[in-house]
C-alpha cells in the first residue's frame, strides 16, 4: 500500500507532471511536492509524487554498500 | 529500472550477509513494520541469508489488513445506499465483512469502482453530479496526504458531491502499543515511505522511552539487508538510535508540503485496528471545518457491532506474535482466492505473502 516507484519526470504542467517508469507514461500529481523539474526522479505513490530521489544520496548508499563488501572480504 | 536494479545486485546483498554473519553475536528480533518490506523479504528470500540468531517478524503495516471489521461493514452499508458510488483502492473490495464483501455487493448491483488515484474520485464526482461519491480512505502517512489534497481540491473547485470515509491511520502509536503490550523485539525496520512524509522524529520515543533501535529502510533487498546490518550494529553495541538507511528518499524533516496538507485536513483521533482494538490517537479524522466532505458526518448510518471472523488469527499475526502457518485456517480454508481474514486479502498482507512464497 505504501508502495512508491521511482519515476523520471518528462515534463511539468502546473501541479501535474508527465513521468515514465520503464518507458510507460504516467501522470503524477504535484500537489504534494514542490520544485519538480524535467529530468528529476520522483517517487510515485497512488498517482502522487511524494518525494524526489536524491541522486547524490543514492550514490552514497551504493558506495557504503560496496565498502561493506570490501571490508567483509578482508 | 534506475534506483531499483542497483540495489538488487546479488554481490552487494551477499556481502552484507557476510558482514552480518561476522558481527552478529546476540539473539536479535527485528520487526519490519511495513507490508512492503515483508513482501520484499519473502520475494528475495532474505531470511535465508541471515545468521540463525537474527529473526525478522512482520508487523501491522498493511492498511487493508488493519482496517477494522466495523469499517468494512460501514462501507458495505454505504454501498447499499441509493445514488451512491463507492470509490476505493483495489484490495479493499475483497475483504470479507460480517455479511459480504464490497466485491460481492458490486455483483449484487452496487456501484463500486476501483481507482488508482483519489483524484479519479473527484473526476467521477464531476461527471456524476446527481450521485454522491464516497472514497474509502485507507492508508498510513504515505497515502493520507493524497486524500487531504483531494479534499482541498474538491473544496477549491466546489465539488460538493465528493465525500471521504476515513480509516487513515498513523504508525507511531501502533508501534508503541505493540511494545507496551509486551512484544519482545530489539528494533524496528521503519517504513521508508511513511518516513519520507513525516520525517524521522516520530520514532524518537521508541528509542528514548523503549530503548529500541530504529532504522528507516528502502525497499530493495540491499536496502533491507543494510538496514538489518545497521540495526544489528546498534543492538550489539547497546546504543539504539534512529537512523536512516533510505537517504535517497527520506530527509530528516520529511516532506513539509505533504505534512502541511495532512495537518490542514486531518486531526488525530482514537481508532480501531483489526485484531489490536482501539489505539489512542492512532487514526486520522477530518477536521470539523471540512465536515461537508466527511462521509461519517454526512451519512447517518449505523451497523451492528462487528465481530472478526471465527478462527482467524490475523490480529496475532499483525502483532508479530504468530506466523501464518500457525493458523489452522492458513492455506486450507483461507487462501488468496477465498480469504477468511484481511491478512490473506492484500498482496502485502503477511498471510498472502507467506502463501505466495511458501515452500
Amino acid at each position: 500500500m505504501c508502495l512508491a516507484i521511482p519515476a523520471k519526470v518528462i515534463s511539468v504542467d502546473g501541479k501535474s507532471a508527465k513521468v515514465t517508469i520503464e518507458d510507460v507514461e504516467y501522470t503524477a500529481s504535484l500537489l504534494l511536492l514542490d520544485d519538480v523539474k524535467p529530468g528529476d526522479y520522483i517517487m510515485l505513490h497512488a498517482g502522487f509524487a511524494i518525494e524526489k530521489v536524491d541522486p547524490d544520496e543514492a550514490a552514497e548508499t551504493l558506495r557504503l554498500l560496496n565498502e561493506i563488501g570490501r571490508n567483509s572480504h578482508f | 529500472m534506475k534506483y531499483v536494479d542497483e540495489y538488487r545486485e546479488k554481490e552487494l546483498i551477499l556481502s552484507v550477509a557476510d558482514e552480518l554473519k561476522r558481527i552478529s553475536k546476540k539473539e536479535i528480533t527485528i520487526m519490519e513494520v511495513c507490508g512492503g518490506h515483508t513482501m520484499a523479504i519473502h520475494r528475495f528470500g532474505l531470511n535465508s541469508l541471515l545468521p540463525p540468531n537474527i529473526h525478522l517478524v512482520s508487523g501491522p503495516g498493511c492498511p487493508v489488513c488493519v482496517s477494522s471489521q466495523q469499517f468494512i461493514d460501514l462501507a458495505l452499508a454505504y454501498s447499499r445506499l441509493q445514488g451512491v458510488i463507492i470509490t476505493t483502492y483495489g484490495d479493499l473490495v475483497r475483504v470479507p465483512g460480517s455479511s459480504a464483501s464490497l466485491e460481492k455487493e458490486r455483483a449484487e448491483g452496487s456501484d463500486i469502482r476501483i481507482i488508482y488515484s483519489v483524484l479519479e474520485a473527484i473526476e467521477i464526482a464531476r461527471n456524476n453530479p446527481e450521485k454522491k461519491i464516497i472514497f474509502l480512505g485507507i492508508g498510513f502517512e504515505t497515502t493520507a496526504p493524497a486524500t487531504a489534497a483531494a479534499i482541498m481540491k474538491a473544496k477549491q473547485e466546489h465539488v460538493s458531491n465528493f465525500f471521504v470515509f476515513s480509516a487513515h491511520k498513523i504508525m507511531p502509536p501502533v508501534m508503541e502499543a505493540l511494545v507496551r503490550e509486551g512484544l519482545k523485539i530489539d528494533g524496528f525496520i521503519a517504513p521508508g515511505h511513511v518516513t519520507a512524509i513525516t520525517g524521522t522524529s516520530i520514532y524518537n520515543d521508541l528509542v528514548s522511552v523503549y530503548g529500541l533501535g530504529v532504522v528507516v529502510s528502502g525497499f530493495e533487498p540491499a536496502d533491507i539487508m543494510q538496514s538489518v546490518l545497521m540495526l544489528t550494529n546498534q543492538i550489539e553495541k547497546g546504543s539504539p538510535e534512529v537512523k536512516v538507511q533510505y537517504h535517497r528518499v527520506v530527509s530528516h524533516n520529511g516532506n513539509m508540503t505533504a505534512r502541511k496538507m495532512l495537518n490542514r485536513v486531518f486531526e488525530n483521533r482514537d481508532d480501531q485496528w483489526r485484531g489490536l482494538g482501539l489505539i489512542p490517537s492512532s487514526g486520522l479524522g477530518i477536521i470539523e471545518e471540512l465536515s461537508s466532505f466527511d462521509a461519517e458526518k454526512q451519512f447517518d448510518i449505523r451497523v451492528p457491532r462487528s465481530t472478526e471472523p471465527n478462527g482467524c488469527i490475523c490480529g496475532q499475526i499483525l502483532r508479530g506474535l504468530k506466523t501464518p502457518p500457525e493458523c489452522r485456517l492458513f492455506a486450507k480454508k483461507c487462501t488468496p482466492s477465498d480469504p477468511v481474514g484481511a491478512c490473506m486479502v492484500s498482496g502485502e498482507g503477511t498471510c498472502a505473502t507467506y502463501y505466495k512464497y511458501r515452500s
